[in-house]
């Protein structure tokens, strides 16, 4: 019996479609908004009263509306909804009607840029100023409904996370350690395992193609399945590991149920997930070193050791370097291999800080922390990030 | 005896000696074996018959091998009183990940063409804001994410998960086009304008025509991060009947010894297709990710 029916099918495209013309219609207008604001200017000093008030409540209508939507959480009543649309319509018309076009050089880019814009602040900064406010309030489970906001609130959450547990046992310092431990050792195996196999595969050999194809695997596979899957593997009994121990003669490994084997569990696991990304980028990087380094570095007498680290990892650095950012921060960032093979047991000593902040949210319902939480994490990111551009002077290639 | 131990060891100009190639050839096929034994087992569980799914066998075919967990994952048992959701979860994924990547194409592709081309007040920002985004935990914003949707009153429903999924989906797009952007020449646009085309029109008629591949490439992207994605389905989607396929398999996952041949031979139906697109578009995955890595 399959539970899929033709009526769900029909329903689930339908809230789509609905949503998806909701948003095209919605962004339609917004550009109209704009234009009308940067590209024209009143036909007249006079109508300038007229057109300027129009602007300026049309804008006051839709922050009204997002106010009502996302501060006080209310679904704006349809009658509203259609008279505001209505009159931001008409509004547009009318100033379109008063005003004549007027040459920008930025205008456009606004426009271009306003729907990402619009949508980035529904999904990102709206949360994140939310995040900040629930860091100074009370909330829990039982508060939510309305929390408390006070100054108070906020220094007992940031105290508590860095002096009381971030879980139920274990304490920020313990993940903390224990992250930067998690990202050094994945990320240095990732860069060295991908090195290996790159400078291997980037040899004129036979069968290159099926190599590559069959190492990428890892990567092919969704995280998600590989990590439960690599969970059973780490059974007691019929896991493949220790199958294979007892095969041997040695004894079984209780993977998951002693903590420091359930720490090695995990980055194994995510060893053998992380090395062909790394080894592709760097094959990538490899395959664009011209042979002539290597060459004139041949005539003048270098060994391949030498010409690894005097013309290869110096070329590699373009490439290497923000795939070494990325790996980190991705690693640093891995909810998905620690929750589904040890859900950071056991006694929560394989968490890391996103695992416990997860945790933390989800299964203890410990709002106000986890926001403050979470907002300790960014900050921490958030330095490790920037000093790192500084270093390698990568800022000044975003700015370009 | 020497000629052959000569030959065997030393390399001739632009080719590794025979000893050298031998031993990179076990090294690769070594490596090739690890990468995908875990693979192949799943294969070899989804293949055994519901009463031995856990067994110490490392063989890839057991011996006594069916389809039966196939059988059960597709149409159920109605003798068993067991319902077949899979369909119900691929779908619901599907629609989900299909609404995210496309919205994720929409909103990016015009605004990295204006932090491509253009220079206005807010730059430089938004570029150092669109990198930091990318910094930003899944786990971090999906509290604030989760009130907001409770607010709304949008927990179990589409649109909930496929506006948490686009919080990393557009920024991500974005840095991606971008990056693809400014490798397109703008003389091509410079002549087009001087023949009459507006700004517009030159992107609309020149740049997304060339672009193409890169929009491919985000589509897919967008696509392939939010398919398999777990942790935040687990919170925003509570009801049975709403899962996404990952949600589902773990109700397999979870349960012991008699549901492991059916998780994994949903895993192995979910899978295939994946990583066939996968490996088939592997190389352009890679030009794409390394061109919006490396440009900025």
């Amino acid at each position: 019996m399959i539970t899929l029916t033709w009526n769900r099918v029909v329903a689930s495209l339908a809230i789509i479609t609905e949503f998806l013309i909701f948003i095209i219609i919605g962004l339609a207008l917004l550009e109209v908004y704009l234009y009308l604001i940067f590209h024209r200017k009143p036909r007249q000093k006079v109508l300038g009263a007229i057109v300027y008030g129009l602007e300026s409540v049309d804008a006051a209508l839709v922050l009204a509306l997002f106010y009502m939507l996302l501060l006080r959480a209310k679904t704006p009543p349809a009658s509203l909804l259609m008279f505001s649309t209505i009159f931001f319509v008409v509004s547009l018309v009318v100033i379109f009607l008063l005003s004549i076009p007027r040459s920008t050089h930025v205008g456009l880019a606004y426009l271009l840029v306003a729907p990402a814009f619009i949508g980035v602040l529904f999904l990102i900064l709206y949360p994140f100023g939310y995040e900040i406010y629930l860091a100074f309030t009370n909330a829990a489970l039982r508060t939510m409904r309305n929390p408390s906001f006070g100054l108070q609130y906020g220094i007992n959450n940031f105290k508590a996370v860095f002096t009381g547990t971030v879980a139920h046992k274990a304490t920020f310092w313990q993940v903390l350690i224990r992250t930067i431990l998690w990202t050094v050792i994945n990320v240095f195996f990732h860069v060295t395992g991908g090195m290996i196999l790159a400078l291997l595969l980037n040899r004129p050999l036979k069968l290159r193609g099926i190599y590559r194809t069959l190492l990428i695997f890892p990567w092919a596979i969704p995280q998600t399945i590989a990590a439960m899957s690599l969970r059973n593997e780490f059974n007691y009994m019929y896991g493949f590991f220790n199958v294979m121990l007892k095969r041997v003669g040695m004894q079984p490994i209780p993977w998951l149920q002693n903590p420091h084997w359930a720490f090695a569990a995990v980055v194994i696991s995510n060893i053998w997930l992380g090395i062909p990304f790394m080894m592709v980028i760097i094959l990538g990087g490899l395959q664009s070193i011209s042979r002539e380094y290597y060459e004139a570095a041949e005539i003048d007498g270098a060994n391949a050791w030498h010409q690894f680290w005097n013309v290869t990892m110096p070329l590699l650095r373009p490439v290497l370097t923000p795939a070494i950012i990325l790996g980190t921060v991705w690693t640093f960032n891995n909810i998905n291999v620690i929750y589904l093979i040890t859900q950071g047991g056991p006694q929560e000593r394989t968490d890391i800080l996103v695992t416990s902040l997860y945790k933390a949210a989800f299964s203890f319902y410990r709002y106000g922390f986890s926001a403050a939480f979470a907002l300790v994490i960014f900050i921490f990111l958030l330095t490790f990030a920037l000093i790192y551009l500084r270093v390698s002077g990568g800022l000044k290639a975003v700015y370009e | 005896m020497y000629k052959t131990m000569h030959w065997f060891f030393h390399s001739k100009k632009g080719q590794d000696s025979p000893f050298k190639r031998i031993l990179i050839h076990i090294i690769l096929i070594f490596a090739s074996i690890v990468a995908i034994y875990p693979v192949l087992r799943i294969f070899s569980i989804s293949l055994r018959p519901g009463n031995r799914a856990l067994s110490t066998s490392l063989a890839i075919i057991p011996p006594d091998a069916t389809l039966e967990n196939y059988r059960l994952v597709l149409f159920g048992d109605p003798t068993r009183h067991l319902k077949s959701d899979f369909f119900l979860w691929l779908w619901n994924s599907l629609s989900i990940t299909m609404t995210t990547a496309l919205i994720g194409v929409i909103l990016s592709a015009t605004a990295a063409y204006a932090f491509s081309r253009f220079r206005f007040p807010g730059r430089g920002p938004g570029m150092i804001f669109l990198l930091t985004t990318q910094m930003i935990p899944a786990a971090m914003l999906l509290l604030p994410i989760y009130m907001m949707l409770v607010r709304l009153h949008l927990i179990n429903s589409y649109l909930g998960l496929i506006i948490a999924y686009s919080v990393t989906s557009v920024p991500f797009s974005i840095w991606i086009l971008k990056g693809y952007y400014d490798t397109i020449p703008p003389d091509l646009e410079e002549a087009a304008r001087i023949d009459g085309a507006t700004y517009l029109g030159a992107f609309y008629r020149i740049v997304l025509p060339l672009s193409t591949p890169a929009l491919a490439i985000v589509f897919l992207f967008n696509f392939m991060g939010s398919w398999s994605e777990y942790i935040v389905a687990r919170v925003v989607l509570q009801k049975q009947d709403m899962y996404t396929w990952p949600l589902g398999l773990w109700t397999y996952a979870g349960q012991y010894t008699l549901a492991a041949g059916r998780f994994a031979a949903g895993s192995i139906l979910v899978a295939v297709p994946v990583m066939a697109l996968f490996l088939y578009s592997s190389k352009w995955l890679i030009s794409g990710l390394t061109l919006g890595s490396v440009k900025g």
